[in-house]
């Protein structure tokens, strides 16, 4: 990991409209999926999103990589502006960065042969004649530990954990630098999953790829991630380096989340007793005033109801560990300590 | 390192004409239709074979003495028609016409119909509700006033039938293609193509049509027998192909002068429809059974798919 | 363990040697392959599997959820034959004795009916209770698994709920019966980790509360620590490895077990390469002779690729521990 920033995001927000209210009094509102997100992406890292449906991990995964446009703020592209460009500005970049999907079956076109499909980035660049793109995309299959004499066959033919490879095989064809993976490993079998894992862990090597890795797994994300980033209802609500977060998190979201991943090990019970949230991951569409967390927060307090808390360190930790919180946890507290007076739900 | 176990290597279109050759129902009727265009081709054989060509009028042999249409028998194996026209002949024929009309306008509809379908599946937006605001007035307007309008104007003909019986009919498939493609535009496939960076035609060609494709095929096969009918509904009422060149609309038309005295005037001809019709339209079902996308979820080799 | 028509006095549910196959287009698809188990009264079994390990189908041949499936091997319960009885036996078995939980409730459950009605016509069609009373019940139920205002969201349709409140739901329905058993096939694979913390805190509090026993279907390792006294761990259609839940995560015995622990990235431990296990699970048409795992194991002998090994006691202090292994069985070291 290097100090070079290759991607930088500034105040990101990307809002849908949508449709609510009776027939007679139809309201138009708008659903803020990314509520203002500032990140830098160094090369070579790789940075972990995590969040629970709706915290809008996949959306602003998408508005990097330009899938999606942008409703405010800024993406900056080793130092590009690429916030609004068309989609022919886009062009050279496009080849520059790319995406690996969640879903093997859904992410590759049935009726199309594997071959074409590799071979896609090939031809929409126009690199190389037709015989050797051929080559090109079996050498990526070897690349990635499929057998390229299946250059023919149709996605159908092969399993969830090989079709994940045809999309990696797909998405370092143009020897990008950036990968955005949107949870590659989530629908693939826990023997399965290690495969994919340990492959990306490689070409990042070989390639020299920088990866935005989003996944609702907390495991996988500890282990693939050299930093992390929590959100949580289109803001983050912590980001610090791997270790740190898993170790020392001071945003009550975090721990809680932590706290809620099954324990491994039967017999460590966890010291601290799973933190059951009450209540559902709240919807997008009417998010609450002040921190967006204080309604299931067993820390609340009235400052939290109408103070929008920044993302800064705190309790004293360095620039690289940042908490959105006025009363983070400090080293040693754990969620239970807090003394309950809190605004819960 | 991936240890691949043997990989079938069947794709979607093999596996589909594979289910379809399995399938007694489709290969009956594919045979009925094979039969069909065998006779259409052979029809000058049919000709020849009894002597009579389709327009040539018996007034002799062909009517009894008080003009009344002979029946079947030696001479004219299916009987002869009003004006002692040999009816087997003109029916071998008729075949050409009604393949001809049905094939070709059914082909025309669907590829109009895809075409717009896809464009407004994929853009959405301004463009889509223009072509869909488009498609909803084709399939509001009445047939028949516009198809005695076009006849009246330009002359009933061969080219006219399959133009009119296509204008009506690729709206239909122009819709359920666009809900289709509207559909598809979301899925992950698509979407990793515009990450690749491909543009909105590349899109639209490579990846939505293959797998609009499916429906487009079952479509354009049900469309036939359709079309068929509509050609004989047509000719039927004077505005198809005009006399004396035989089709089984205006055959069915002459038959309503006679039929109290000559049965077989209604009855082959309209055997001759019924069957062909039936045939397309269980060889339609058929086919989309054949290529219904849920087949493609069976248990492979590998396992690793949903329990 | 008793054999002649009833499990042991703690024993619920005693399934033997039970073979699912299925007659497909391509073959004949064997789901389950000889498999047992037994379900003791208030405990959990958790039933630990991949894609086509045939866990899903072992436990919906027992009440009869599978389709075209042809079974061998007996399920004992109340002194009854599952696998004997007709349709209509069966319909009354379920829900009543037996209830289940499958992993998405938004396809579960009926979109176009509110959410009550559901259940009371779930509790209606097996005790002859006025609608006014099952109504009640129903209200009562969702109230007791955690359904904020259960009077007002009992007219509620699916769709006005949210996932892990759908989800209580269905074990609310499924509860309403009072059943013996409750099967839940993957109930929380598609929640959130604290929503999923949230629906096994519940399942083990109507456990304590009611006694209920559980069978838990499950990919997830962790969920299974969580939640389970016992543990099988199945593999293409077999059983690898049969154990309380701290032996096995203790001392796990076969080699897929071991490789399945080994290559979960884990919370409290830094990366590097995770050991993973090669190749892919095998086809269950025409399956290949000998373990099922012997393709992917990197201790294979040559026994292991001629016979399938059967499920045996582990040597150690455990007598509850069997590993389906040659290596335990034929004396060489591990």
């Amino acid at each position: 990991m290097t100090t070079e920033v290759l991607v930088q995001l500034r105040d990101v927000v990307k809002e849908f409209p949508v449709k609510s209210g009776s027939m007679f009094a139809r309201r138009k509102e708008r659903l803020q999926a990314v509520a203002g997100v500032t990140l830098d992406l160094h090369r070579g890292e790789t940075l972990g999103l995590v969040g629970e449906t709706g915290c809008g991990k996949s959306t602003l995964a998408r508005c990097v990589v330009r899938l999606l446009d942008l409703s405010a703020g800024q993406v900056l592209f080793d130092g590009h502006d690429i916030s609004a460009a068309s989609h022919r500005e886009l062009a050279p970049y496009r080849r520059r960065m790319q995406m690996v999907f969640q879903d093997p079956y859904g992410s590759l076109n049935p009726r199309r042969r594997v071959g074409s499909i590799i071979g896609d980035p090939f031809a929409i660049h126009g690199i190389g004649e037709a015989s050797e793109r051929r080559r090109k995309v079996q050498d990526l299959m070897a690349l990635v530990g499929l057998n390229p004499e299946h250059y023919n066959r149709f996605p159908g033919d092969f399993s969830g954990g090989q079709r994940q490879r045809i999309g990696i095989a797909r998405a370092i064809a143009l020897r990008p630098e950036l990968i955005v993976c949107d949870e590659p490993v989530s629908a693939l079998d826990v023997s399965i999953q290690a495969q994919i894992l340990n492959l990306l862990a490689e070409l990042q090597v070989e390639l020299g790829l920088t990866y935005l890795f989003i996944s609702h797994d907390l495991s996988v994300v500890r282990h693939v991630s050299d930093r992390v980033a929590v959100m949580y209802l289109g803001r983050i609500a912590e980001i610090a380096p791997s270790e740190a977060l898993y170790e020392r998190a001071r945003h009550p979201y975090t721990r809680a989340l932590l706290s809620a991943v099954p324990a491994f090990e039967p017999d460590e019970r966890r010291e601290h007793a799973a933190i059951v949230l009450t209540g559902d991951p709240p919807s997008p569409v009417d998010p609450p005033p002040g921190c967006r967390f204080h309604p299931r927060c067993p820390r609340a307090r009235a400052r939290c109801t109408n103070e929008e808390p920044q993302l800064v360190s705190r309790a004293g930790d360095g620039p690289e560990h940042a908490t959105a919180c006025h009363f983070p946890l400090a080293d040693g507290e754990t969620l239970a300590d807090w003394p309950a007076s809190g605004i819960t739900a | 390192m991936s240890g691949a176990p043997p990989i079938r290597g069947r794709g979607p279109w093999e596996l589909a004409f594979e289910r379809l050759r399995q399938d007694r129902a489709a290969i009956a009727s594919a045979v009925t239709i094979l039969l069909a265009v065998v006779v259409a081709l052979a029809a000058p054989l049919v000709a020849h074979l009894t002597g009579h060509s389709p327009i040539e009028q018996f007034s002799e042999t062909g009517l009894s003495p008080s003009g009344i249409p002979v029946g079947p028998g030696r001479e004219f194996w299916l009987g002869t028609d009003g004006l002692g026209r040999d009816l087997l002949v003109r029916i071998a024929y008729g075949t050409r016409i009604s393949l001809l009309v049905g094939v070709l306008a059914s082909a025309l509809a669907v590829l109009m119909g895809a075409v717009v379908g896809i464009a407004a599946g994929w853009h959405g937006g301004a463009v889509d509700t223009f072509l869909s605001r488009f498609m909803d007035v084709v399939l509001s307007l009445p047939f028949l006033v516009l198809a005695l309008a076009l006849a009246a104007l330009v002359g009933p003909g061969l080219g006219v039938s399959i133009f009119l019986i296509a204008f009506f009919s690729w709206a239909s498939v122009g819709r359920i293609v666009r809900a289709e493609a509207r559909a598809i535009r979301e899925r992950e496939y698509v979407q990793a193509a515009r990450a690749i960076g491909a543009s909105s035609a590349r899109i639209m060609f490579v990846e939505m049509l293959p797998v609009v494709s499916a429906t487009v095929i079952v479509y354009a096969t049900l469309l036939i027998p359709s079309a068929i009918a509509f050609e004989a509904t047509l000719s039927f009422l004077g505005l198809g192909v005009p006399p004396p060149t035989p089709t089984w609309g205006n055959m069915l038309f002459d038959a309503m002068a006679y039929y109290k005295v000559a049965w077989w005037l209604l009855v082959f001809p309209g055997a001759a429809l019924l069957g062909i019709t039936y045939a397309f339209n269980v060889l339609g079902d058929s086919v989309r059974d054949a290529l219904d996308p849920r087949y493609e979820q069976t248990i492979r080799s590998g396992g690793g798919d949903a329990e | 363990m008793m054999r002649n028509g009833s499990p042991g006095p703690d024993g619920l549910l005693e399934v033997l040697d039970l073979t699912v196959s299925f007659n497909t287009a391509d073959g004949l698809v064997e789901a389950v392959r000889g498999v047992s188990f037994n379900l003791a009264r208030g405990q959990t079994l958790g039933i630990v599997g991949e894609s086509g390990s045939g866990k899903s189908v072992a436990t919906q041949a027992v009440v009869g959820l599978a389709r075209g499936a042809r079974t061998t091997g007996r399920a004992l319960f109340e002194g009854r034959d599952l696998l004997a009885l007709s349709a209509t036996e069966l319909r009354a078995v379920r829900g009543r004795g037996i209830a289940m939980v499958f992993q998405s409730p938004m396809s579960s459950l009926h979109p176009l009916y509110p959410i009550g009605w559901q259940i009371v016509e779930m509790i209606r069609a097996h005790e002859p209770v006025p609608r006014a009373r099952a109504r009640t019940r129903a209200i009562e139920l969702l109230g007791h698994v955690g359904i904020p205002r259960p009077e007002r969201r009992v007219d509620d349709y699916p769709h006005q709920y949210s996932g892990g409140m759908l989800q209580r739901a269905m074990i609310a329905m499924a509860i309403s019966l009072n059943p013996r058993i409750l099967v839940a096939d993957e109930p929380t694979t598609a929640l959130d980790v604290t929503v999923q913390a949230q629906v096994l805190r519940l399942l083990r509090r109507l456990q304590d509360e009611h006694g209920t026993a559980i069978i838990m279907i499950t990919h997830d390792l962790g969920v299974v620590a969580e939640m389970a006294h016992d543990v099988l761990v199945m593999y293409a259609g077999r059983a690898m490895e049969q154990a309380p839940r701290r032996e096995l995560f203790r001392i796990p015995s076969h080699p897929y077990t071991q490789g399945l622990l080994r290559s979960r990235p884990r919370l409290d431990a830094i990366g590097g390469r995770l050991t993973a296990i090669p190749g892919q699970p095998p086809s269950l048409i025409a399956p290949p002779r000998g373990c099922p795992f012997n393709a992917r194991c990197d201790r294979s002998i040559e026994l292991c690729s001629a016979a399938s090994p059967a499920l045996l006691a582990v040597a150690g202090d455990c007598t509850e521990h069997r590993s389906a292994c040659w290596l335990h069985q034929s004396g060489a070291t591990t």
